[in-house]
């Protein structure tokens, strides 16, 4: 009686307009407008059977084993932060990425953009700062490229790192391998670095003493696949936060995802701060977790290594994935209900009341 | 987190929600409207519609301030944005409003034009004082909460002598609202929606109080239960809804006595009087012209109003033909009735403005309900 019981209507995305259209904030947000921005215009320009793995980096085979490939850009505002800058996030955001396919990194690359007038005491910490967050990481920085911009055509400094990594024999992590019955972890809490970042905006005025999770896994991941090593899913859940993942992973993999809102590790001021900013955790970023997807046997096992490791003390089980030809990640709510966890639309913006 | 997980506690829901399940009379219907879009998102994000009989049904009410706002008086705004020069700082979520054309302030200022989100109507004035050379206004929008702040930072901008900061006034009403839709015809004497009581207003009734909505419960005879926006707050009233309609009462109940009294916070109402007038008439989404229903600012700060200094003039643009966002907002049909619902209209590509907040009936439910149309 409460509910029609009819079919859902298919999923309908309006095509971008490229003739009239301009680049908004949120075809960078990483949400629904980001992964059409992809689809229509990268995918379909350089459609290739290594961009089609849909991973956030492409994997290609070489004499004796597997390499892959990955590459980010960083433009973050402010660039330096509680726990880390934009140099360390540079370093740790493209070993993750590259990390996220169970490889081990060997090398990275680092390109940057300054804008003139931009003080040489902030590059000279920001390139220190990335010189010992790889040197943490035992990766070096072995090629680059400088570019400076006129004053006003840039902000301050943008850094795009690539990194390549050799995947271990009888390793396949991909965001297509999730099945029904497997079980979802985290690594630990969600949401810090996003609040960490947004307390220092101009135009919020809080304090709060949560830093940035900045931090590279790799090493995590290796004692992660020395456990299981038929782990089916890596992704580490960058802007957008959890939510957006999940949702990348659903339709990747042509499943649904049930997750259980009480076993969601999140701090008590990041829940706080996003309480009163009108925001939802689940969309906060993080720079130093990830999510993992693995067959229920292998969970228990996978979850104790994590919580041995330094980076995954707070490491959960969050739920389940689930049969569902629609790919709804949903939630059992704390309250006992259901609801859809969706992609972000658009930007993250708060709510007025 | 202290004060906040005690009213969203898993336990006690279960405990209420069989109450209700006790109480709730099966022969008889419960269709309750929450006017807030506060309760709307509550009721959405926490699944609670899993925890209520059938019989008892949520109808989404018209209380999203974003919801309610004339695409009219968001193609202002942006005219106003353009004008060189000129910063237009707003609340958030009015930045993703659709015109008819398919602009909006996001994009507006994705081509160029000076739009900033602020948190609080203070910031406007920060900035105003911040860029003296620069006309500075602030698109000021919502219900009696957000009001007496509009009000103090005109008078602070006044006590400053800041001659660049003026206010595009959009303040509007509850209680006029609540009896516009009681006093349709579609209520009244068609028959065509079904309401039996109301879930009061949690932050506007801290400021009004409970006493304005007296009226309604005597003179349309329906139960009216004030709440808070935490999910037990709303379980609790739709229990305490369900006891007055099983009794025959029409009473106005207290349930968030935390905040609410009879007569609310007197300082801010007389703060809104000094500043504020009503109109004489305004349109509202969904609605159309609902009298005596809105405020705008008085002659005494006409320095500060907007309208005035950049003759704003009036813009009346029909909605998309498609778009059942009058309806919806009026509770005649739900979301997924609509024929655009999550198909051409969805949180990305919003063709009415339910879908557009995530107070927005179209939109909560979208993002956190779609999946009940799929069993």
């Amino acid at each position: 009686m409460t509910h029609t019981r009819g079919k859902i209507k298919p999923g309908y995305t309006r095509l971008i307009d490229f003739k009239q259209g301009r680049v908004e904030m949120s075809h960078g947000s990483g949400g629904r407008s980001m992964a059409q921005l992809i689809e229509q215009l990268f995918m379909a320009a350089f459609d290739n059977e290594f961009l089609r793995q849909m991973n956030d980096q492409a994997s290609f085979p070489v004499q004796g084993g597997r390499m892959v490939m990955s590459t980010d850009s960083h433009v973050v505002t402010p660039l330096f932060f509680p726990g880390g800058d934009i140099g360390s996030l540079a370093v740790n955001g493209t070993l993750n990425d590259v990390a996220m396919a169970g490889a081990q990194p060997c090398y990275l690359a680092a390109s940057f953009i300054l804008e003139a007038g931009f003080p040489l005491a902030d590059l000279k910490r920001i390139v220190e700062s990335m010189a010992q967050a790889a040197r943490n990481a035992h990766v070096p920085i072995i090629t680059g490229d400088t570019k400076v911009v006129e004053k006003g055509k840039g902000d301050g400094v943008f850094i795009t790192t690539t990194g390549i990594g050799r995947v271990p024999a009888g390793i396949n992590i991909s965001g297509d391998r999730a099945h029904p019955g497997d079980k979802l972890l985290v690594s630990g809490t969600l949401g810090d670095h996003g609040v960490a970042i947004m307390s220092l905006r101009e135009n919020l005025t809080f304090h709060t003493s949560i830093t940035s999770d900045t931090a590279a896994l790799h090493e995590l991941v290796a004692a992660m696949i020395a456990v299981a090593p038929n782990l089916h899913v890596l992704r580490d859940p960058t802007r957008g936060g959890l939510a957006t993942v999940l949702n990348e992973i659903a339709s990747q993999s042509g499943v649904g995802m049930m997750v259980q809102e009480d076993q969601l590790p999140i701090r008590e001021q990041v829940n706080a701060a996003c309480e009163f900013l009108g925001l939802d955790p689940l969309y906060v970023a993080n720079e130093g977790k990830l999510v993992a997807i693995c067959a229920p046997e292998d969970a228990e096992g996978l979850l104790a290594a994590m919580r041995a490791h330094p980076l995954g003390t707070d490491a959960a089980i969050i739920g389940e994935v689930t049969a569902d030809p629609h790919h709804f990640v949903q939630m059992k709510t704390c309250f006992g209900g259901k609801r859809v966890v969706d992609w972000l639309s658009g930007e993250q913006l708060p709510r007025i009341c | 987190m202290k004060y906040i997980d005690e009213f969203r506690d898993g336990a006690l829901a279960k405990t209420i929600a069989a109450n209700i399940a006790v109480e709730v009379k099966p022969q008889r219907r419960y269709h309750l409207m929450e006017f807030c879009g506060g309760h709307t998102h509550a009721i959405s994000r926490y699944g609670m519609v899993d925890l209520l009989p059938v019989n008892v049904r949520m109808i989404h009410g018209p209380g999203c301030p974003v919801c309610v706002l004339p695409v009219g008086r968001i193609e202002n705004a942006i005219q106003l944005a353009q004008i060189p020069g000129l910063i237009l700082c707003c609340y958030g979520d009015m930045l993703r409003i659709p015109t008819a054309k398919g602009m909006s302030l996001l994009k507006t200022k994705a081509g160029g034009a000076d739009v900033r989100m602020v948190y609080s109507s203070a910031d406007a004035v920060k900035i105003a004082q911040q860029n003296p050379g620069q006309p500075v206004v602030f698109f000021a929008i919502g219900f009696e909460t957000t009001t007496p702040p509009t009000a103090v930072a005109i008078k602070q901008a006044k006590a400053l002598g800041l001659t660049n900061f003026s206010v595009f006034c959009n303040h509007v009403l509850t209680p006029s609202a609540i009896s516009h839709i009681l006093q349709s015809p579609e209520v009244r004497q068609l028959g065509l929606v079904p309401l039996d009581g109301f879930i009061g207003p949690a932050h506007v009734s801290t400021v009004i109080g409970s006493r304005p909505y007296e009226y309604f419960a005597e003179e349309f005879q329906k139960p009216v239960v004030i709440a808070g926006f935490e999910p037990l707050d709303v379980l609790q009233a739709i229990l305490m809804l369900v006891r007055q309609l099983n009794d025959g009462r029409a009473e106005v109940e207290n349930e968030f006595t935390r905040a609410v009294t009879r007569d609310g916070n007197v300082k801010a109402q007389l703060l809104v009087a000094e500043v504020f007038e009503l109109r004489r008439t305004f349109e509202w989404r969904g609605l159309g012209l609902v009298p005596y229903s809105a405020l705008r600012i008085k002659s005494d700060y006409a320095d500060f109003d907007a309208e005035l200094r950049f003759q704003i003039p009036a813009i009346s643009i029909a909605d998309n033909k498609a778009c059942e966002c009058g309806a919806i907002l009026r509770g005649v049909k739900r979301p997924q009735d609509c024929k655009i619902f999550g198909t051409v209209c969805t949180p990305d590509n919003p063709m009415g403005s339910c879908m557009v907040s995530s107070e927005g009936a179209c939109a909560a439910h979208y993002s956190y309900g779609r999946f009940r149309e799929t069993a």
